[in-house]
């Protein structure tokens, strides 16, 4: 038993010392390609930019209306009660762009490049691939984690802007169709309570939940056993992983923003 | 005999705490072909990892043209790195870029030549690998053997002057395996490259290996060392005699 807890002990601590180089290379080679941007792998970040974000925008756009529609007719079942229907605008509108427009953005972009990174550096482990990088003196993580890493940091924030602007035509759907709320009035009623802040507070946390999808997949696929089933439990441990750290990262900005009254 | 371009002093390795070679003393001269040889999984890949700077040993020291790998800073070590080139198993060639572009990946990262001159240089390396006018093939549209000699090539962008090659003819047929162990030895006459190879393929061993030494699983060290055809008439180790004439008796 004790040697269990001393290997767990052991091996804990050495995963989250490996970590902390990871994250401390990431930092270092970011800083590295904005200082010298001709070294910068523009062909390898333009890949990945239509990875994440041009195939992307259907899907975006497809569950942010439709989720727009489940928060206005949940929201309408409860403000009927009250003759309040024209407050559905103000609900959808806040949770759209300050919580729900930037997390599933963020929940697509873990199933479809979160994933996708893991199982690419996994794969490219067991063809030892990194190790050849490594032997040419070029790092891996400039070579693979910061491309994916830029084209994240565009792909995310442009989709959440799609993606909030479908979840508000959503929601318009469901007033002017389901509550016979009149389109103008529910489109004034929008714009009259939001604010260009609440966009920004959901691009802020779109640009973080970037940063964790990516660290999320690439660590994982870097940690990934060098066999066939080890890329594979990578992929799905990405997954997991960039769910928790979005959700807790989420939890993390809205307490910090509520902090300053937003 | 010429100066060691390796030395490995009392080296151990193993992952995480279980030891795979222990107590390994042993130096490649310039100029050589030094083959690595013994059964499937005794760690002849492992110790060729140690070698390159991919893995720290347990203990013991790795020279290479006098500077330790093991202690080296990593401003050190890429500098070292600089000097030798690498053959993996499968060609580890990016299934994103061309061929030609792979080649060029070193000349990008260390040299300050233009795209077109490091576009020359990437066609006379794979020229010199007998694959001129495959630049603009991607990795995938290649078959096994034109994958290893286009590592190889890439391995050779930055004239090494040491090249590890692991099991280079691994997975292929007899005809193709001789042709890159043709390829080696040409590099070898041409270039007076120092070689490194991992193999368990008796044919290449004897066709290129001048001095080879053998490792063995359950003794976890080295148990013979030579040239080949030496090793396989008189070594005292019975093990090593029956391993290295078990095909090789046409030698």
């Amino acid at each position: 038993m004790e040697d269990l807890v001393a290997n767990w002990a052991q091996n804990t601590h050495k995963r989250f010392h490996r970590m902390v180089e990871f994250l401390g290379a990431l930092c270092r080679e970011v800083v590295c390609d904005l200082r010298n941007w001709r070294r910068f792998r523009w062909r390898d970040m333009l890949y990945y930019l239509a990875l994440c974000g041009q195939k992307s925008v259907s899907i975006v756009l497809l569950i942010c209306f439709l989720m727009g529609m489940v928060l206005a007719l949940q929201a309408a079942l409860q403000m009927r009660k009250f003759g309040t229907e024209l407050f559905v605008a103000d609900l959808v509108g806040f949770s759209i762009l300050k919580e729900l427009g930037p997390l599933m953005v963020a929940m697509i972009a873990t199933g479809r490049a979160g994933s996708a990174f893991a199982a690419e550096i996994g794969t490219m482990k067991v063809n030892e691939e990194i190790a050849a990088l490594t032997t040419m003196g070029v790092s891996p993580v400039r070579f693979l984690v910061v491309p994916k890493l830029f084209a994240m940091l565009i792909a995310l924030p442009l989709l959440t802007v799609f993606g909030d602007a479908a979840g508000l035509l959503g929601g318009l759907f469901i007033g002017s169709t389901w509550l016979d709320l009149p389109v103008q009035a529910y489109w004034s009623r929008t714009m009259d309570v939001l604010s260009p802040m609440n966009l920004v507070l959901g691009l802020v946390k779109s640009c973080v939940f970037a940063v964790l999808v990516t660290f999320a997949g690439c660590w994982r696929g870097f940690e990934s056993e060098p066999d066939a089933q080890g890329v594979g439990r990578s992929a799905t441990d990405a997954v997991v992983m960039s769910i928790l750290l979005i959700v807790v990262g989420d939890m993390l900005l809205t307490m910090f923003f509520a902090m300053f009254g937003y | 005999m010429s100066e060691p371009v390796i030395e490995v002093r009392d080296l151990t390795i193993g992952y995480d705490n279980r030891v795979i070679m222990q107590h390994l003393d042993f130096s490649v001269s310039r100029g050589e072909v030094f083959c690595i040889m013994g059964g499937s999984g005794c760690g002849k890949s492992t110790l060729m990892k140690h070698m390159i700077g991919l893995f720290r040993p347990m203990a013991g020291d790795i020279r290479l043209f006098g500077e330790s790998i093991v202690s080296a800073p990593e401003e050190d070590k890429r500098r070292l790195m600089k000097r030798f080139g690498v053959t993996y198993q499968g060609g580890a060639l990016f299934g994103s870029m061309t061929v030609a572009e792979n080649v060029m990946l070193p000349l990008a990262e260390y040299t300050d030549l233009t795209e077109s001159e490091q576009r020359e240089v990437a066609e006379a390396k794979l020229k010199q690998v007998d694959l001129a006018g495959y630049g603009d093939y991607m990795p995938a549209e290649l078959s096994g053997g034109m994958r290893k000699r286009a590592g190889m090539a890439r391995a050779l962008a930055l004239d090494p002057e040491l090249l590890f090659c692991d099991e280079p003819s691994a997975g292929l047929d007899p005809i193709t395996s001789a042709g890159l162990d043709r390829l080696i030895l040409r590099m070898r006459e041409e270039s007076g490259v120092t070689i490194v190879v991992v193999t368990h393929d008796l044919d290449s061993a004897f066709t290129i290996g001048e001095h080879v030494i053998m490792l063995d699983k359950e003794a976890k060290t080295i148990v013979a060392e030579g040239a080949p055809a030496e090793l396989r008439d008189s070594s005292s180790n019975i093990w090593v005699r029956e391993f290295l004439s078990r095909d090789g008796l046409k030698h």
